[in-house]
Parts: structure tokens; sequence; C-alpha cells
């Protein structure tokens, strides 16, 4: 196995999970070997010690397999100088041929504050280019278009103590348990310390559902209907904040107006949002009567053509009660990665300048003096989804694509995988060597390696507006660089020498956290004063602070229970909200709604948690929920395989047949790709129109046909190293405790199949049982006696299960009846040990507990299960079997 | 006045027969047993094992003499009969015994076969086949020795296990393509050639020989295609033929054994054959258990029982050098049917089914031999086994395997 050059003195190291929004604190010890000890850290504020299933197994994936380490160019290895080279000429000539703007700039939310800062400033400052967007455009630019419209910027009122001090938590298209696992724990712990009610609402009945006190599984998209309802309802109850409203709050009328247009009382919202008016009522009462409610949400809300009127239609909730900003209430956007609130803070995103500002002209003027950079873009540029399009319509002429893999993750993922062909110049800055998106060619491709995880270095940013730092504690494998440095290195080969002057991280951050206080004065909510002049030694020992950070240097837990917003007059904006509908309805062509998601230990397109054993196993094959009745009317049966196809694309899956999805929905998982299995592009089939504020694309609503997919076999193959499967054949990949496994269907024959692995094993030694006359055979492969593959292959209905095998092939050496059980796929069961009497075919474990039960002689042993009874050659082997004095007499 | 009942022979099928008989009627006749070797029958089985040393001379008897006379049986030992006076119904033994019988069982056994070629009389070239055999064989294998083995099928094998444990350098000439061929399909016959060459033995398969060679004494072996192979003891072990010289002598119907009916008769009504020596129904056989299901049978019809013999399925289930092998039916599947294969060399194991429209019609296994008794029935009784082809594979349940064995 590939390994990190060993680190001679192991020190333990504190660091930040990169994996969800929550931001947990990490310690990480090195083992000298190029792995490490993972732990959490009981010091940090997010978690308190406490990790969940991917933040615990982040040291099954520090090997540096499948790592990218060179750079390249067309797919031949090049020098970092001739790289780079190729990047800033292609650059040049792009932009004095078709303008600055025909270059973009596609982020991640995996990134550091500090790559990201320089990203922005090298594209918008310098290049002259708006078109940086980021995955986080996917993830919660719904949250930050709802809270700039309510609160006059992108900010996260409360922090994480509010979950532990609120009286009710509504979680709103959020499956926390499984998303963010490190919150739930302390929900469900304030639960049981205080009696906290849970309340979810979701289409789907998750495993968060799954713990609710009340859960709410109205229809898809209906989230305004069910606020708009509460909304009234808390008018009309007298629950309303009058003095904060009318202090602090405007537009109060309008937006109530519009929310009575859509759900005047009880019955109408249960009415619109598919609800029993029982539910609907015990949840606005629940509501009305609790001052600390915390509104938590993610992307079941922000994913959606309507996701920033779903962030305000809670908003309202929350202003028109006063519940913000105090403890314990608050709305809540509960971000997906571990740094798009960095990316926000620093301007990532296409329509952001830098640094929460904007593009009103004195704040494009304020970062062009603060940076020195007179070709400053002064208008949005191109979203996520108009991004891939313009690649499309040919404007867009160059792209480099930095930590993020969209070539699986963006809607219409096939129609966008397309269209990279027609790029002049495409950069992927990398970790992998094997992506959907590092397979793609432009016309001139260069692929940059990137540090990943325990490798960087920098600051990341959690829900709780909570910065901590990311610290490397393995070497830089390879020839790979800090995404930060490479940039700049761009930026100096473009002529820009002069603003990416930058010696390491800290010194990005400083100029960040200098920009962000440039001529604030308390006019914005994004401030790091207080840590503008952090010394190289004061960074690399911070502690996780909480912005915003004036000139004191405290942190702030919480924003505006003074009731002063960021709106010009400081007044928070109510919004009247669209009513509720669907961007695309199910039609008889696409009768079901395809909601999409994640599971519980993967992350993203797996390119991390795929090279865990343990985050592979919870769910080793792209499955695709569907309600009991819809699988009986559509003849899936639970296991089986269906095409889940939409106008845009199609995938096949297995069927998960659960009454958690409503009827007429269906959930597929979006991780897997074409690097991880055969056929489960998701996002490939999501049509994801945009929300016309934000621009974050519907992944969770599109009409979709469900049918099955006949294959003749099933089975499984485990193997050291991953082995490609023969065209045709359906699969699915999964690492395995060493190795890695296939879940595959074929339409091959079991003789097919047979011979193929006896063609792939080609000289070590082959165990195998077939029966091809029912369509059975299993195999096992030995290399000097230790196991190096396994397969089974059995009519589909069949689906050979793979937990036994996998244990034995996780075991250092196996015992013949583990071998004998690999081949007949049955439990090991007790041997009846070496065959003693041949005749009868009698072990020694039967003839030792004959004797054991009482059978004193070769006869009556005989007697007792025939041993010896027949050519009688065994004889003197059973006689000395028998206890001395019983043989003698015997004799 | 008792009916006299003459036995020629007291190998393994004469004792199980003797014991049966007595069991069942004692003192109905007035038995004699006249036997050309000089000790009471022993089990033949173990004579591999007495070759490698692993039991002793004692561990290879069944009956002492005092068991023979307490069951009213007189017993004659080393006693070659040299003809049958059917006319005056008397067997006589050289100048020595003159028996008079009633009634006349003959089980005689076989003998084995010599290969015709040059130099097969030379001193050092053996048979395998009785205690003095064995005997003879130490007595050549001394330190340093080598020895050669013709024949690969049961007997040879056995034979050269027996050597190798002795310690003496062996060869094992099979003139087929595989080992056991009679029995064993190709895979099979691999892993016994394998578990052989794991003793030591050193095995060539396709080896005719031409002659053997030596001054006085065998001291090299020639095969065909010019291979001179030294050798201090030729090992001979190419088959056996039922021993009917004294019956067709007497005038009985022989063909490649003594041919006998259902109650295992002869063509003479008073005479009787059966083990290796008797053709029932156009077959000879040369292992035990048919032998004692013969003993059985005319055991019972010589009581007065309703008691017929209707052959033995063709099944050999035994142990070569400690590895269990079981065979029965048809080892190839013929045109239409079909295979269940289990393999593992790396582990000595080998089973696979031959099923013709989903009846089981041959079964070879090797390393497991579970189930072979249940293989065995079903072979026999042509039952449908769709619902059961994993069972017979990979065994039933353990406890339910061992009630049903059959």
């Amino acid at each position: 196995m590939n390994a990190h050059v060993p680190d001679p003195v192991p020190v333990t190291v504190k660091t930040t999970c990169p994996y969800c929004g929550v931001g947990c604190g990490v310690l990480a010890t090195p083992d000298g070997q190029g792995g490490a000890a993972i732990a959490g850290d009981p010091s940090h504020p997010a978690n308190f010690g406490r990790l969940c299933s991917k933040g615990s197994a982040l040291g099954e994936t520090l090997s540096l397999d499948g790592r990218l380490l060179h750079p390249s160019v067309d797919g031949a290895r090049a020098s970092w100088d001739a790289a780079l080279s190729t990047v800033a000429d292609g650059f040049a000539r792009i932009a004095a041929k078709h303008g600055p703007e025909a270059i973009a700039f596609y982020l991640s939310g995996q990134l550091l504050t500090e790559d990201y800062y320089v990203a922005n400033k090298l594209a918008k400052g310098f290049i002259g280019t708006p078109n940086v967007d980021t995955n986080s455009r996917l993830c919660m630019s719904s949250a930050v278009a709802a809270h700039k419209r309510a609160f006059g910027s992108d900010t996260v009122p409360g922090c994480y103590e509010d979950l532990d001090e609120a009286d009710v938590i509504v979680l709103v298209g959020s499956n926390t348990a499984w998303c963010h696992p490190i919150l739930f724990r302390r929900m469900v712990d304030a639960r049981t310390r205080r009696g906290t009610k849970l309340v979810v609402v979701d289409p789907r009945r998750t495993q968060t559902g799954e713990e609710a006190d009340l859960f709410l599984g109205l229809e898809p998209g209906t989230d305004t209907a069910l606020f708009s309802g509460l909304f009234v309802h808390l008018a009309e109850t007298g629950a309303i904040d009058r003095r904060f409203v009318t202090e602090h709050t405007a537009d109060f009328e309008a937006a109530l107006e519009r929310a009575r247009t859509i759900a005047p009382d009880v019955p109408a919202t249960a009415r619109a949002t598919g609800l029993a008016i029982a539910d609907v009522a015990a949840f606005f009462a629940l509501f009305a009567a609790t001052p600390r409610v915390v509104t938590a949400f993610s992307q079941g809300v922000n994913q959606s053509a309507q996701g920033t009127d779903k962030g305000n239609a809670i908003i309202n909730c929350h202003l028109a009660t006063g519940r913000i900003g105090k403890p314990g209430c608050g709305p809540f956007s509960l971000t997906g990665q571990p740094n798009a609130m960095g990316g926000r803070e620093v301007g990532g995103l296409a329509n952001m300048l830098a640094a929460h500002m904007g593009f009103s002209a004195p704040d494009v003027d304020r970062v062009r003096r603060f940076w020195d950079a007179p070709a400053i873009v002064t208008g949005e540029g191109r979203k996520a989804v108009a991004l891939f399009e313009g690649i499309r319509a040919g404007t867009v002429k160059a792209l480099w694509v930095i930590g993020t893999n969209p070539l699986v993750s963006m809607p219409q993922a096939d129609t966008i995988r397309e269209s990279m062909g027609q790029l002049d110049l495409y950069v992927v800055s990398e970790a992998v060597d094997d992506s959907d998106t590092v397979r793609a060619r432009g016309r001139t491709t260069v692929l940059l390696p990137a540090l990943a995880w325990g490798e960087k270095d920098g600051t990341v940013t959690n829900s709780e507006r909570r910065i901590s730092r990311q610290r490397g504690f393995l070497p830089a494998p390879g020839e790979a660089r800090a995404d930060w440095a490479v940039m700049a290195d761009v930026g100096r080969r473009l002529g820009f020498g002069a603003a990416f002057r930058f010696d390491g991280p800290a010194a990005v951050f400083r100029e960040h956290a200098a920009l962000s206080g440039f001529e604030n004065a308390g006019s914005r909510d994004f401030d790091l004063t207080g840590v503008g002049a952090i010394t190289d030694a004061a960074y690399a020992d911070a502690a996780p602070l909480q912005w915003p950070l004036r000139d004191s240097g405290d942190g702030q837990a919480r924003l505006f229970a003074d009731g002063r917003f960021f709106t010009p007059d400081r007044r928070a904006r109510f919004v009247a909200v669209e009513a509720p509908a669907l961007a695309s309805a199910p039609s008889p062509d696409f009768p079901f709604v395809l909601n999409t998601g994640r599971v519980r230990d993967h992350w993203h397109t797996m390119t991390r948690t795929g090279k865990s054993q343990r985050l592979s196993a919870h769910r080793a094959v792209p499955f695709v929920e569907i309600h009991p009745d819809d699988a009986a009317a559509a003849g899936l049966a639970n296991g089986d395989l269906a095409r889940v196809a939409t106008f845009h694309g199609s995938a096949v899956l297995e069927v998960m047949v659960t009454a958690g999805v409503r009827p007429g929905s269906l959930f597929a998982p979006f991780h897997w790709s074409d690097a991880t299995a055969s056929d489960a592009r998701v996002g490939a089939l999501v049509r994801g129109v945009p929300d016309p504020v934000s621009g974050q694309p519907e992944l969770k609503a599109t009409p979709a046909a469900v049918a099955p997919v006949a294959y003749r076999h099933r089975g499984f193959l485990l193997a050291r190293a991953p082995i490609r499967p023969p065209a045709g054949w359906w699969w699915a990949r999964a690492t395995v405790q060493g190795g890695s496994g296939l879940q595959f269907a074929t339409q091959d024959s079991s003789r097919e199949v047979a011979l193929a692995m006896r063609g792939l094993f080609q000289g070590l030694d082959v165990a195998d049982y077939a029966d091809h006359g029912r369509g059975r055979y299993r195999c096992a492969v030995y290399d000097e006696g230790r196991l190096v593959a396994c397969l089974a292959l059995a009519p589909s209905a069949e689906r050979p299960d793979w937990e036994a095998e996998k244990a034995y092939f996780a075991a250092p050496a196996l015992e013949p009846s583990a071998r004998r059980a690999l081949l007949s796929g049955r439990a090991e069961t007790a041997s009846a040990g070496p065959t003693v009497c041949a005749c009868h075919g009698v072990g020694l474990d039967v003839i030792a507990a004959a004797i054991a039960a009482g059978a004193g002689s070769v006869e009556a042993v005989g007697a007792a299960c025939r041993a010896g009874t027949n050519c009688g050659s065994c004889i003197p082997e059973i006689r000395k079997m028998l206890p001395p004095a019983l043989a003698r007499d015997a004799a | 006045m008792r009916e006299r009942l003459v036995v020629i022979g007291n190998g393994m099928a004469s004792l199980r027969f003797l014991e049966r008989l007595t069991e069942a009627a004692p003192g109905l006749y007035d038995v004699t047993v006249v036997g050309a070797e000089p000790v009471a029958a022993y089990n033949r089985v173990l004579l591999s094992s007495l070759l490698g040393g692993e039991v002793d001379e004692g561990a290879c008897a069944f009956r002492g003499l005092d068991w023979y006379e307490s069951h009213g049986i007189r017993l004659i030992t080393g006693a070659p009969v040299t003809q049958i006076d059917r006319e005056n119904a008397m067997v006589i033994v050289g100048e020595a015994h003159v028996l008079p019988f009633d009634k006349l069982v003959l089980a005689v056994g076989s003998l084995p076969i010599r290969l015709p070629k040059p130099g097969m009389d030379l001193p050092g070239v053996l048979t395998f086949r009785d205690l003095a055999d064995v005997a003879a064989i130490r007595r050549a294998a001394v330190a340093g020795a080598k020895a050669i083995v013709i024949g690969g099928g049961l007997l040879g094998l056995e034979a050269a296990v027996g050597l190798a444990r002795l310690g003496v350098d062996t060869t094992l000439l099979h003139v087929m393509d595989r080992l056991m061929e009679r029995q064993l399909d190709h895979a099979a016959a691999d892993l016994v050639k394998r578990a052989m060459e794991s003793r030591g033995i050193r095995v060539l398969l396709e080896a005719d020989t031409a002659t053997i060679e030596g001054e006085g004494r065998v001291e090299r072996l020639v095969l065909s295609d010019g291979t001179v192979l030294p050798a201090d003891l030729v090992v001979m072990s190419v088959g056996v033929r039922p021993n009917a010289g004294l019956a067709r002598d007497a005038g009985i119907e022989v063909g490649r054994g003594i041919k006998v009916d259902d109650r295992m008769t002869s063509s003479d009504p008073r005479i009787f054959a059966l083990g290796e020596c008797a053709e029932h129904r156009g077959l000879v056989y040369g292992l035990v258990e048919p032998a004692y299901e013969q003993a059985e049978a005319l055991s019972r019809h010589l009581i007065g029982e309703e008691a017929a013999y209707a052959g033995t399925a063709l099944s050999t289930s035994l142990k070569v050098s400690g590895l269990p092998v079981f065979s029965a039916g048809q080892i190839e599947a013929p045109d239409g049917a079909e295979t269940v294969v289990m393999s593992d060399p790396g582990l000595g194991l080998y089973r696979k089914l031959v099923i013709a429209d989903d009846r089981l019609i041959g079964a070879v296994f090797v390393g497991d031999i579970s189930e072979q008794g249940w293989c065995k029935s079903l072979i026999r009784s042509g039952e449908r086994i769709a619902d059961r082809r994993d069972d017979l594979m990979f065994g039933r349940a353990a406890p339910q395997a061992q009630s049903l064995a059959a």
C-alpha cells in the first residue's frame, strides 16, 4: 500500500474534520507510517470530543492509494513549471481573444478559506472575470439569499449552544441524524436534559424523522405553505412580538397578507401540505407557545427552485416572534460543507465580490482600492448552472475546477460532461487520480495535484461562524502543493506578482481579515479586525474563534438580539413569498418525484469516504427508495434492480422498499459516479431548475419513472485491488477490509463468469464451486494459501450476501472450514472432523462425540455412528481414540 | 445328523459369512473351514498399514482361534485345496485332508496378475496380496532401497504409500493418464496424485513397462519409451483375477469368476460362491462391501430365510494415504447430463455430482466424502434431487447427516 513518507516525531495535532459544516475538532496523532490515530477534540466547542462515523474513520482515508501526485498536461506528466505555464499562457490567450469573462473558476466548499481567498482575488480582482462559483451553490446559496433578503447580510444569527438551550427544535429538510450527526447528538442530549421537543419536517421519514416527537411528512416542495400557515397562525393567536416587529422590521403586513393567500388557516395548511390537520395544529400550537424555538434547515429547503422563499418563510416566523439572536432560539441554516461559510466570507461565489461585500459601486470601489486591482469586476458572474451552460454555449472557454467533482454532482451532469470537450483549457486541481471530473478532457487539459486533508494548512468556518484551523500533520506527497500557492503562482505568471506575495497561509489570512475590517466600522457583519494582525505564530496556535471579531478580538456568539440588522435602515425585512409549486410536475411518462440526498457514511462523491472499508459497509450499492405500494405496482421487490429515468438521464439502482418515502416519491443518494459504479450517476437525472433568487438548482424534485431491469445473475467479487468489471455488467465498487469489493449483476452465464475468473487469476490457485445448471458459481483464489479474491454468482433473485466472505477476506489466514464456506456460501458449521471411516464417511469429531457419549468399544462406536463396521481398516484408529482402559478391554 | 458345510477360503468374505451364519443359527451346520494361508482370516484392507508399519500383525486379526472353536467351527489353515470331487461330494487337500460336504461354499478370493513382460520372474519382483507378500516386501525394503510399484489402482497406491512410509525411495508407475481411472475423473485423480506426491512418491503416468532387468535379481525397470529406472524392488499391482481354477477343474460353470445366481448358488445347487471369486450377473467385484453383502445373503439363504443378492451399486469408498475418496456410478457426465463440482485443490477437496434428468447418476468425492451413503442410495433409487443438490454437495445439517447416513 502506498503511504506517506514516515514522520520521525509523531505529535498530536489539533485540526478540524473535513466533512460537514458542523466543523468538529479532531485530534490527529500521526503513526509515523503515513497514517494517524483520530479522536475527537474534547476542547473544541462544536463537538466536545465527539466524532461521527465519518470523522472517526478519517484514519482509513489517509493512504496515498489513488492520489494524484504529479502535474500533467493532456495526460502526459509535466513539471509544475510547464503545467502552470500552460495554465497562465492559456488564460492570457483566451482573455486576449475572448475577454476575461471567458475564463471561469469552479471552486469548492472543501477548500480552505485561504485557498478560496486567493482564487477569488485572482479571478475577480486581476484576471477580471466574475465567473467564479462553487459547489456551495448546490448546497446553501438559498440560505445565503434568504439571509441577505431578511437581514441585509449573510448572517447565521445563532450558535450551537442555542440547540442545547432550545425547548423546541424544528428540523426542516434536514436528515440531521445522518448528515450532521454531532449536532443531532446535542439535540438528543437537550431532549434528555430539558425535554426539548424535536419536530421534523421532511417528505421522507429519515432516521431523523424516526427520532422526532412530531414528524410532519409533507408533500415535496410545500414547506412554504407550512410556514406561511404558521406565520398566519402566529399572527392570529397573539404570538407576534409587536414591539420587535414595529421597531426592528419592515414589510410585515405585505408578507402576512401573502401568507394568508397561501395558507390562511390550519385546514388550508393541511390541504396544501398533505398533512393531517391535527399534526399541523399540534405543530402550530407548539411553536406559538414556545419562546425558545430553533428552526434548523438544510438541503431540503435550500436545494429547491423555491429555496430562498422557503428560507424566508421560516425566517418570517422568527422575526414575527422576535425569536432571533437570543439563547435557544432563531432560524439556523445547517451548512453542508466544511467551509461553505469560509467561501461565503471571502466572496467566492458569482454573486458576491469579497468579504460580505457585493457589487454596489461603493463596495466595488472599496475592494478595488484595497486590492489595488484596476481590472476588478463590477458585476455578478455566472452561477453554477449558468456557468456550465456557458461552457456548452461556447462563451466560457477556460475552466479551472478546484477540489470538487461537478461532473458527478451537478444537475444534468451527463450534458455537462459532454460539454467539457468544448473547453479550450480545462484545469483540474485534485487530490485523487480518478474521478469523473478528472477523466474528462478539454482541448487542453491540465491536472494539478492538490494537498488533501491532513496535509493542507489553513482555516475553515463552520455553521455557527466559528473559524477553526485545519492543520497539516502529514508531509506533502509527491509533488502536491497547496491550492492557494498554486493560484498565487499563476497570478505571478500573469504579471500580478505584487498582489500575490504570500509567504504562507497566515499571510493570506491576515489580508483576508484586513479586508473584512477595511472601512467596515460596524457596517458589515463579517469583520475579523480583531485578528487582522495575527502573527504567524499566533495563527499557528489559534484556537477556534467566532466572528464577528471586531477590535477586541472577542467573538460574538449571537447577532441581532439588539434588533439592528445590516440593511440600509438597519431593519430586518419580512419577505412576501411565492405559493409553493414544483418547478417540474410529474407527468404520465415521469409519474414520480425523484428526491436526492446522502447516506450516513458517505460524503459527496466518495473520493475520501470511499477509501474507508468501515464507511463503505453501511451502504455498498447505489439504491433507490420506493414506497411499498409503488414498488408493488411497478413489479419491484426489495433488492431488485430498477432503472430510474428522467428526461435528462437514467441510472440503474438497487431497490429499497420503504414506507419512509411517500407514495409517488423516490429517493436516491447522489454519491456514486462512473469511478464507483457502472450506472449510478444520479446527478445526471436531476433537472436542476435554479431558484430565481439564489440560483441554487432544484435537486430534490425531478419527475422520474422507475422500471425493473432484469439481469440473469447477481453476485459479488472481492479482490485485493480494484478489478475492472467486464463490459455490460452492472456494478458498484466498495472498499472492504483488505481490498476492494464489487457487487454486480450480469447477463453472462455462470460458465462465462467462471471462465472470466480463470482468465483474471491465471497462475493462482482457483478453488471453485460450479452448478451451471442452476446458474450458480462461487470461487476463491489463493496465492500461496492467502485468499486474494473470491466471487459468488447466483440467479438474480438470490443476490448472494457478502458479509461472511468479507470477514474471511479480512482474516489473515483461513481454516479449512472457512475455505469450504467460501465455496458453499453456507455458514461454517461444526465440522465432522477429518474422515476416519472412509466407508461410511464418519469423521474424527463424530467418533469422539460417540465415545464421549458412552461408546466404550470399537463395536459400540460402530453401533453409534457406523464407523468401522464395513472394511474395518479404521478400527485401529478408533481403538486409539478410546480411553486407554477401555481400549485394552476392547482389544 | 447335521449337514456338513465346508467353506474353502478363510478371507474377509468367508469370516463375515461364518459370523452371520453362526449368529443366526448356531450349530445348524457342522462347519469346516479350510484356508490356504497359514493364519485365520485377517483384515486384508490393513495390509498397506501393516506394510508401512502403522499397525502390527495383531491389529489385522479379526477372530482368535478360540472364536472358531467356541462357535463349533473346525478351522484348517495352511491347507490349499487341490480338488473338488463333486461326484463324491468331497474336498481334497493334497494328501492331507479329505472333507466330505453336503454343502460347499467357495470363498477363495482372487489371484494377483503378473504382467507378461520379460524379467517378471526375477527375484525382487513381488505382488501385494497377502501377509506373506507384505513380509517379503518389508524384507526387500531396506534403507536406501529403490522401489517401483507398477499399477495406479487402489492397491498399487496403498503399496506405494506403505513403501514410502518405510522410508524407501518409491516410484509409482501407471499406464493410464490418471490414477484410479475407473473410479476417478481427472480432477479427482489429480488430487490423489498430489496426495501421493506429498508423501514423497514419484508418480509417472502413461508409463508402460517394457522389461525388468537384472543379474539374478531385479536391478532396473525399462519403460517402453526407453526410460531406465533403477530398482531394487518391484511391486506388481496391476489387478487381480478371480481364483476360479478349482471350480473350473471341478466342472462348475465359470465365466470370469464362478457363476452364481442371486442366492450365490453355482451351477451345482450344493455349491455356492462369494466374494472376489464369484461372478454375479456378469460382474466380479473386487471390494469388501459387495463381499459382505453376498455373505449376508448367503448366510440367510443357508439357514432357510428368504434372501437374494441383487448386486452392489458400483461404488468405492476408501482412504488413499489418509485421503478419503468416494466414487459411485458414472464418473463422467454423458451427453445431456450435467455436473455440479466443488473443487479446492489446495485443500485436497473435490466433490462432483453427475446428474441426468434431475436424477443422481454418479458422484466422485475426494477429501470429504460426507453424504456418500446418501449418494449411493439416490443413485440406486433414481429419486429426483432438485431441492437436494446443495445438501448433497455441502452436506446436510450435522445431526441429520449422521442419523440418515445410509
